[in-house]
């Protein structure tokens, strides 16, 4: 009896679990087709009920006057200065990172653990603790609507030093290393011309995180980058939000040009995407 | 020229301070912009400090008033507690049975879930708001009107009351956070032998048994993980609240429905130039956390000796 019943149970069980499936596909990625529908509407066919679910004939007009007729952000420097901050944030992050992460891994050295265990510890401090202070010394500085201001504090991160270390710990040999000693190479000569290569996928890992957590980042840009034409996508995404009633179509549009080169990136690379946004969380 | 070759060789050949080099960056800026605004953040604390200048020392009392006299600090961790339940802790109620579905055997194209799932999770707080913006529209959107036309029940003011409000922004959480916590359940997963399910099932336990047996203690200190996470992140939500109400100026909406304790934070601080207890406010949230992720580690270590 029950053997008979199996196949039809089995059928009946995968269909259950790709219906499942689907669905919170379904779920999980509606809100990405639907700014690209609203960003396809003219105001004329936004508001109808039942409400839009296919795709309008507009999505050039609201870029073009998102780009080239609206006034109130100016949105392609705003994205030019996002893409300037995120990359120049990934690249002194992984310089530093990866320094510190070197001498954590592969150098014997008094205080070495302590040294180890402070700098996991301070990831403990929740970032608004100091906030107030951090903003008032960002002001006393100088740096207020300056790229440094969110690029410098966090070059030398702990997260990004602990990751680094694990990671070379095990991929780099301690005997090529010597190696290198022998032949002549300074100890910042192994650094840049041995260690930076052989250390690339961690390298990959951290510039993952790096941008993706500099491309987002809302709370930093609105209150160190108050100037509207020195600070960031979020920020005039939120501004252009705010201040253009019923304009959805141009919004979406914004919002879509904003999220689509970390949405092709993810595709195109979904595995080492997912793996190295998790790796920081899995591992620490 | 030649003298300061000579040092940078000494220093650039010197396997014993090289390692002192290298992390010096860390330190340099950990004491800049780390730990001395962290100090004063504490010294600003117990003086009426203000945008305007500093108006005196004053104890505790920029602390106590939080408990006693101020408004609005209450409504502030009320909503924090809630929003860290239904927005935060509920997201591993979904992801732990997410993980296992995807984790199915019979599950072809595993990593396209996967990565569908996890999507949500690269856009920014801004985006977020913006996209769900139209579905939740009071009026137009799409989701009052399947609640009127298809359930045929009231559709809500999403942005416009307290608890609605709680609603959208627990909707807006979990849609962007399960699949990261997903994912890291099914690694944990992939960890668990296949043999004790198969042991069980020899011994005649149900599915749902198998996993109340065998999963949720031997995910524990990956679900140990995941809490200690949403707990950092989730009583300081800032973002969202911040983004969907409109900033500043509505102090978290109609009711203060969203009003968070970070939110609150940031009001203080920069709006209305009350540094000293916004800095106050920054201590005991740091203290709530705390206390919230030293209960969830006894928490596990009970669980786990049983």
């Amino acid at each position: 009896m029950k053997k008979i019943s199996t196949r039809g149970q089995n059928l009946a069980k995968t269909a259950a679990l790709y219906t499942t499936l689907v669905g919170l596909a379904f779920v999980f990625f509606f809100p990405f087709y639907y700014m690209f529908v609203i960003a396809s509407h003219p105001r004329e066919t936004m508001f109808r009920t039942p409400p839009n679910i296919w795709f309008g004939g507009a999505l050039w007009d609201n870029i073009h006057r998102l780009l080239f007729v609206q006034e109130q952000v100016p949105y392609l420097t705003n994205y030019a200065n996002s893409v300037i901050i995120a990359v120049l944030t990934v690249l002194t992050t992984i310089f530093f990172c990866t320094m510190g992460g070197f001498a954590l891994a592969k150098y014997e050295f008094r205080g070495k653990k302590f040294i180890f265990i402070f700098i996991l510890s301070t990831m403990a401090f929740p970032p608004f603790l100091n906030i107030i202070p951090f903003y008032r010394m960002m002001v006393a500085f100088g740096w207020i609507n300056s790229w440094r201001a969110l690029i410098v504090p966090g070059m030398a991160n702990a997260m990004g030093i602990f990751l680094m270390r694990q990671y070379m710990e095990e991929s780099i040999p301690n005997a090529l290393l010597d190696a290198a000693r022998i032949d002549g190479l300074s100890e910042f000569g192994i650094l840049t011309r041995i260690v930076f290569p052989l250390a690339k996928p961690g390298m990959g890992v951290l510039a993952i995180i790096t941008f993706v957590g500099s491309w987002n980042n809302f709370l930093g840009a609105f209150i160190l980058l108050p100037n509207l034409r020195s600070t960031t996508l979020t920020v005039a995404l939120n501004t252009l939000n705010a201040v253009s009633f019923g304009e959805f179509g141009m919004v979406y549009a914004g919002t879509a040009l904003a999220i689509l080169p970390l949405l092709v990136i993810f595709f195109m690379a979904s595995q080492q995407f997912i793996s190295g946004l998790t790796t920081g969380s899995v591992k620490g | 020229m030649t003298l300061t070759t000579k040092l940078w060789e000494k220093i650039g050949f010197n396997q014993k301070l090289a390692p002192y080099l290298f992390v010096s960056p860390f330190f340099i800026l950990f004491l800049i912009f780390g730990l001395y605004p962290i100090g004063y953040s504490f010294y600003m604390s117990l003086f009426d400090m203000r945008l305007v200048g500093n108006r005196g020392f004053v104890g505790l009392a920029n602390y106590t008033r939080l408990f006693t006299i101020d408004e609005f600090f209450g409504t502030a961790v009320v909503n924090t507690l809630i929003l860290l339940v239904t927005g935060s802790l509920l997201q591993h109620v979904f992801a732990i049975p997410m993980a296992i579905i995807v984790n199915n055997p019979r599950v072809r194209a595993r990593h396209t879930f996967k990565a569908l799932f996890f999507a949500p999770f690269i856009t920014s707080t801004v985006a977020t708001v913006i996209i769900f913006g139209m579905v939740f529209d009071h009026n137009y959107g799409l989701l009052n009107w399947i609640i009127e036309n298809v359930m045929g029940m009231d559709g809500l003011r999403w942005t416009g009351r307290s608890g609605a409000i709680k609603a959208t922004i627990s909707i807006l959480l979990n849609w962007r956070f399960i699949g990261f916590n997903m994912v890291i359940y099914l690694a944990g997963l992939q960890g668990i032998p296949k043999e004790l399910y198969e042991a069980a099932a020899i011994d005649g336990a149900g599915t749902l048994q198998q996993h109340r047996l065998i999963t949720l203690p031997l995910l524990l200190p990956i679900i140990f993980f995941g809490v200690s996470l949403s707990l950092i992140g989730g009583f300081q939500l800032f973002d969202e609240p911040f983004v969907l109400l409109g900033g500043y100026d509505t102090v978290g909406g109609p009711g203060q429905g969203g009003l968070t304790i970070a939110y609150y934070l940031m009001i203080l601080g920069f709006k209305n130039g009350r540094l000293g207890r916004g800095a106050a406010i920054a201590w005991v949230l740091f203290f709530i956390i705390l206390l919230a992720t030293t209960a969830n580690r006894i928490v596990t270590n009970r669980l786990q000796k049983k």
